[in-house]
C-alpha cells in the first residue's frame, strides 16, 4: 500500500474550509477517492517546467474599462427575487456574530 | 411537409428555409417538436423544463414577422434545446443542482438573448451534470439522461441533455458548454456534431461559471452546416464578458459550405491512441484519416509530448477555479437555504446548505480545488499545473507550424453503460482525455460522426482541432468528412440507429 497523499483528517479540514458539513460516511468515502485523484494529478510534478511562465487564461487578457456612464441594472425587486429571505429591500441572513 | 415526423427530421437550415418561404409556419414546426418531446422524453429525459407556451409564442412572433414582410435570420423559426446552465429570465435555471432548484434568474445570458433576437425558438432547458462537472449526466441532481441509441447508456456529458435531445429529434440544434469536452464528447457518443469555439468567441455572460478560464458555450447539431449556423448566431464580441474576444466571428458558415480539404495539412496526434482506446474507435478513426487523404489532404503524424499531462493539469486547474466560483452558493442571495432556525449562524447555514445542495462530484471538486490552492500546496499543484498548461499550449503552437488542423478520436470509447463509472471518478475523467488539451489552450475543436464501432454498433466521433480564431477550418474539414461519409453510408449516421435516435422511434 502506497503512502496516503491525503488523510481523512485533512479531508475533514478541507470540508470545513469549503463550508461543506460532510457526514462521517462521506468523509470515509471521499478520503479514499481524493487520495486516488491527488496521486493522479501529482503527475504534473514530473514535468520539468523551471522558468516556464504560468498560464492563467487561454487567450491574452487585459483589463477592460468601459465609459463611466450609467446603464440599466437590476431593480431591487429583481435582485431580491431569488433570495431565500428578504426584508426592507435587503437580503436577510442568519446571525453572523456569536451569541453572548 | 406538414406531417410532424417530417418536420422533426428537417435540418435547421431546411427548417429556416421552409419557414422563410411560407411552406410551413414556425408554430407548426414548434408544435411538431413539442409533440415529439411529449412522445419520447419520458424515456430520454433530455429536458428539465419544457417551455411549451413561450416556445409557441416565440414561434408565432417569427410567423408574424414573416407575414409582415420583415427579414428573417438564417435560424428564424428553428427550435432549440438550451443547456440549463445559461440563464433565462422566463424559465428556471438549475445547472442540474438541487442548490438552484426552481431558481428563476433575473436576466438572460448573452447567448440566450442572441438566440431570441435571431428568432430561434427555445423549447426548454436541458439536463446536465451538476454545474457541468461530469461526462455522463449521471451527476445531475434530477436523474440521468439516456442515449437515444441505447437507453441503457450515457448520452455523454456534461451537455448530455442537449446531445440526447438533438439525437432523438426533439430539437434540430442545441446549446452546450465545453470546459473539458462537455460539448464534443456528448456529440461523439450520440452520433451528432458538436463544437467548442475558440475561448472567448462565445460569451460567458449569464453562463453559470464552473471554470472561468475554460468555459465556452457552443453548438450541437445533426449536420456540420447547422452547427456552423448556430455558431455564427450565438457568437461575437460581448462587452459584458471581460474575456470576450473583440474580433470578427470566423467565417464558419462559408467554410461549412466549402467542405474542401484538398491541399490541407492534417496532423494526427501521436499521443492519442493505444492502451485505453476501444479498438472500434481506433478503427473508425484510422479510416477517417485515410478518407481525408483520399480527399486530397496531406496527413502527417505530429507529436505533442505534453498532452499526456493535460488530464492532471485540467484536474488541478478546473477544480481550483470551481472551488472559487462555487463559493457564491452561500445560501444568502439565491438558491437553497437549509437550517435557518433562528439559532444557527450564517456559517452553519452555509455549510448545511452546501452539504445538502451539492452532489458528490461537486463536493469532490470543491475540496480538490481547495487543496490545490491551499498554502503549502499551491506551488506544487496549482502553480505547476499553470506552467504545464503553457507547455501544452506551446505543443499546439509547434504543431500548427507544421499542419493546418490536428485530428484525433473525440473520446477513447463509445457510450458506456449508465452506472458503470458513476462512483469511480478517475475512470469517468478518462472520457475527456482527448478533448481537454483544446480547452486548456483555448483553440477551436469539433466532433463529427465517423461511423459505428464494430464491437457495439455505437457512434464514434472524429475530433478536428484548429488554432485559436481559425474556427472556420474545423468546419471546412468537418463538412468534407461528413459529405464523403454520408455518400458512403447512403445517408446520415443517425439513420443507422435503432431506437429513439430514429425519428419514428417513439411510435413503433
Amino acid at each position: 500500500m502506497a503512502t496516503m497523499s491525503i488523510t481523512r483528517d485533512e479531508v475533514a479540514h478541507l470540508a470545513r474550509l469549503s463550508r461543506l458539513a460532510l457526514t462521517d460516511a462521506e468523509l470515509d468515502h471521499f478520503a479514499g477517492q481524493l487520495d486516488q485523484i491527488i496521486a493522479a494529478v501529482a503527475r504534473v510534478q514530473e514535468v520539468a517546467a523551471e522558468g516556464i511562465p504560468p498560464m492563467t487564461h487561454a487567450v491574452p487578457v487585459v483589463n477592460v474599462f468601459r465609459d463611466d456612464v450609467q446603464v440599466q441594472c437590476l431593480t431591487h425587486e429583481q435582485a431580491l427575487s431569488g433570495a431565500p429571505a428578504a426584508e426592507q429591500e435587503r437580503f436577510k441572513v442568519p446571525r453572523i456574530l456569536a451569541e453572548d | 411537409m406538414s406531417h410532424p415526423t417530417d418536420l422533426v427530421r428537417l435540418t435547421a437550415a431546411q427548417t429556416a428555409a421552409a419557414v422563410a418561404a411560407g411552406e410551413v409556419s414556425a408554430v407548426e414546426v414548434t408544435q411538431a417538436h413539442l409533440d415529439r418531446i411529449a412522445a419520447v422524453d419520458t424515456d430520454v429525459h433530455a429536458f428539465l423544463h419544457v417551455a411549451h407556451d413561450s416556445a409557441l409564442a416565440a414561434a408565432a412572433a417569427v410567423d408574424r414577422k414573416r407575414t409582415a414582410g420583415e427579414p428573417l435570420g438564417p435560424l428564424a423559426g428553428v427550435p432549440l434545446a438550451l443547456k440549463d446552465v445559461l440563464t433565462t429570465a422566463d424559465m428556471p435555471t438549475t445547472c442540474g443542482s438541487k442548490i438552484l432548484e426552481n431558481w428563476r434568474p433575473p436576466y438572460d445570458a448573452t447567448v440566450t438573448r442572441r438566440l431570441r433576437q435571431a428568432g430561434v425558438v427555445i423549447l426548454g432547458k436541458t439536463n446536465m451534470d451538476e454545474f457541468a462537472m461530469g461526462s455522463s449526466t449521471e451527476n445531475s441532481a434530477f436523474g440521468p439522461s439516456h442515449n437515444p441509441w441505447d437507453l441503457g447508456r450515457i448520452p455523454g456529458g456534461s451537455s448530455g441533455g442537449s446531445s440526447a435531445a438533438v439525437a432523438s429529434y426533439q430539437a434540430p440544434i442545441g446549446i452546450g458548454t465545453d470546459t473539458g469536452g462537455s460539448i464534443r464528447q456528448p456529440a461523439a457518443v450520440c452520433g451528432i456534431v458538436g463544437t467548442k469555439p475558440t475561448y472567448g468567441g462565445s460569451s460567458r455572460y449569464g453562463l453559470v461559471a464552473f471554470a472561468s478560464s475554460l468555459d465556452t458555450p457552443g453548438p450541437l447539431a445533426r449536420t456540420v452546416l447547422d452547427a456552423a449556423l448556430l455558431h455564427e448566431a450565438m457568437s461575437g464580441h460581448d462587452p459584458c464578458d471581460s474575456t470576450s474576444v473583440d474580433a470578427p466571428v470566423p467565417p464558419v458558415v462559408a467554410a461549412a459550405r466549402q467542405a474542401d480539404v484538398s491541399g490541407l495539412r492534417v496532423g494526427v496526434v501521436a499521443e492519442f491512441g493505444g492502451d485505453g482506446y476501444q479498438p472500434g474507435v481506433l478503427a473508425r478513426f484510422a479510416e477517417a484519416v485515410e478518407l481525408l487523404e483520399s480527399l486530397g489532404a496531406k496527413v502527417f503524424e505530429v507529436s505533442c509530448p505534453h498532452f499526456k499531462y493535460a488530464l492532471p493539469v485540467y484536474y488541478l486547474i478546473a477544480p481550483s477555479e470551481c472551488s472559487s466560483n462555487l463559493a457564491r452558493f452561500d445560501a444568502m442571495r439565491y438558491g437553497l437555504r437549509i437550517g435557518d432556525d433562528g439559532q444557527a449562524s450564517a456559517d452553519e447555514v452555509m455549510s448545511l446548505t452546501r452539504e445538502q445542495g451539492f452532489g458528490a462530484e461537486v463536493k469532490r471538486r470543491i475540496m480538490l480545488g481547495t487543496y490545490a490552492l491551499s498554502s503549502g500546496y499551491y506551488d506544487a499543484y496549482y502553480g505547476k499545473a499553470q506552467q504545464v498548461r503553457t507547455l501544452i499550449c506551446r505543443d499546439f503552437d509547434a504543431a500548427f507550424e507544421q499542419v493546418d488542423v490536428l485530428v484525433s478520436p473525440t473520446t477513447p470509447t463509445t457510450a458506456f453503460a449508465i452506472g458503470e463509472r458513476v462512483d469511480d471518478p478517475m475512470a469517468m475523467y478518462l472520457a475527456d482525455l482527448c478533448t481537454i488539451p483544446s480547452d486548456l489552450a483555448g483553440n477551436a475543436a469539433i466532433s463529427v460522426p465517423c461511423g459505428l464501432a464494430s464491437e457495439d454498433s455505437l457512434p464514434v466521433g472524429l475530433q478536428i482541432m484548429s488554432p485559436v480564431l481559425a474556427d472556420d477550418r474545423i468546419y471546412r474539414v468537418g463538412a468534407a468528412v461528413e459529405a464523403a461519409l454520408e455518400q458512403r453510408w447512403g445517408g446520415p449516421l443517425l439513420d443507422q440507429a435503432q431506437g429513439l435516435a430514429q425519428a419514428e422511434g417513439g411510435t413503433r
